[in-house]
């Protein structure tokens, strides 16, 4: 029983290894600005699939690990993770039957709202960047979500069946 | 997870809202305790440890890579690179006898003035890992952490100039924070005439900004400058930059000078760390 249940969640893990791994990968510099939030997105995709197992408490987790990670003020990601993945959650029976299209628009506005929050909390804190490290991500992020909610929703029948 | 038994509608998830809630202040209550003071190394000293393991999955590719490259190098490239550095040592050797003449000098007339001594510190090689840190800012991370005696504010030097300083350490990495950094300055003197100031990082990797130097001051573009040590963190007399232009207003106070850093800042892989405090003060948590 736990041994499959294990199994059912390792997808969900991986992924979200795989996305931890994409964030501090390094990229030429003039691509830095782009790279999508590759942990947001996945998170909010886990979120929306299954919110029972994988909500805030593990968007907290991860992060604070990403925090760690990036040498970011601890809790910064943490925070703008837990807020999106937390009205993820929250509305995650009406994202479920919105079209693509429309949950793209809706992703769209989440990143916005991750990015501000990281720019307001480097506001507080003083930490000055240009600005775009902040909307880079949010388009990039945005136009690679539905190749990504495609490749993840393959992955989901395998962690929903039976959870 | 918690309360799922008792719960059988889907709809609604048990407390999310007190949960995100509660997530939300401690996350506050976090960056406010981080940015007050280093109360929460310890903290990041162990998640560090835990993030250890896939900054080191991600920076293997780039570490195959050069390996890679070495063995497919032929005989003939290996040997004329060896040739090549034959002579560049040579050359450094001369050039270091050179150096040992005028220490001596230097140290003989430093006696004469009644000067306070000079340390020279500990040097170690540190290798940059190909995993890229804080992204609102000119970080890297180093694969040496307090384990081989790494302490916050540490110099680091490449072999044409100065990099920038250790931020945070963990046990096997560190964070520093290259001079280039918007929030980073640096105290230097133009080499030629001891003129003090200090040099800030601007966002891009090869301009650093002189804003303090009067419209009047004896300043001019090829101008190096090399750090004055009296910020502490540095050892003196490092090259940091050459003044690359130099416009003056007549209607501003103060010249606008901007420098090229002496180090490639970008393409750095390997730098040197400096150990110029003494190493009971250094290390004290060990």
């Amino acid at each position: 029983m736990s041994n499959a249940r294990a199994l059912r969640q390792l997808p969900v893990l991986v992924t979200l290894l795989i996305a931890f791994m994409l964030m501090i990968a390094p990229v030429p510099a003039a691509a830095e600005p782009f790279r999508p939030d590759w942990l947001a997105l996945v998170l909010v995709f886990w979120a929306m699939t299954v919110p029972r197992s994988y909500s805030v408490g593990i968007a907290w987790l991860i992060g604070i690990v990403l925090d760690v990670a990036q040498g970011t003020l601890l809790g910064q990601h943490a925070l703008a993770l837990c807020v999106i993945v937390y009205i993820t959650a929250k509305f995650h029976l009406l994202m479920r039957v919105f079209p693509l299209s429309q949950l793209t628009a809706t992703v769209f506005a989440l990143l916005a709202l991750y990015q501000f929050l990281l720019f307001w909390i480097n506001g507080v804190a003083g930490v000055t960047a240009p600005a775009v490290f902040y909307w880079g991500p949010v388009v990039s992020g945005t136009i690679v979500w539905p190749f990504l909610s495609i490749l993840l929703s393959g992955l989901r029948y395998r962690v929903q069946t039976g959870g | 997870m918690v309360g799922s038994q008792s719960n059988s509608n889907p709809a609604r998830l048990p407390a999310l809202g007190f949960r995100a809630l509660a997530l939300v202040i401690l996350s506050i209550l976090l960056m406010w305790l981080d940015n007050r003071e280093h109360h929460l190394d310890t903290v990041r000293h162990a998640v560090g440890v835990a993030v250890y393991p896939v900054q080191i999955v991600v920076d293997t590719p780039a570490r195959v890579w050069s390996w890679l490259r070495d063995l497919s190098a032929t005989k003939n490239q290996l040997e004329l690179e060896n040739s090549r550095l034959r002579t560049e040592a040579l050359i450094t050797r001369g050039r270091m006898q050179e150096l040992a003449a005028l220490k001596a000098e230097n140290d003989r007339l430093r006696a004469m003035l009644d000067a306070r001594e000079q340390v020279r510190g500990e040097v170690r090689v540190a290798g940059i890992m190909a995993v890229d840190a804080n992204p609102y800012r000119h970080n890297i991370v180093l694969d040496v952490g307090s384990r081989e005696g790494v302490y916050d504010g540490q110099a680091i030097v490449d072999a044409s100039g100065v990099v920038g300083q250790v931020i945070s350490t963990g046990l096997t990495t560190s964070q520093a924070i290259l001079i280039s950094d918007p929030d980073h300055a640096l105290p230097v003197v133009v080499n030629r005439n001891g003129l003090r100031t200090v040099a800030f990082g601007t966002g891009e990797y090869n301009r650093l900004s002189l804003p303090f130097l009067a419209n009047n001051a004896d300043i001019e573009p090829g101008d190096l400058l090399v750090t004055s040590g009296l910020g502490g963190a540095f050892p003196s007399g490092y090259p940091v930059a050459v003044v690359e232009k130099v416009t003056r207003l007549p209607q501003e106070p103060f010249a606008e000078v901007s420098a090229t850093p002496a180090a490639a800042l970008d393409q750095v892989r390997e730098v040197m760390l400096i150990w110029t405090r003494k190493q009971d003060e250094g290390t004290g948590d060990e």
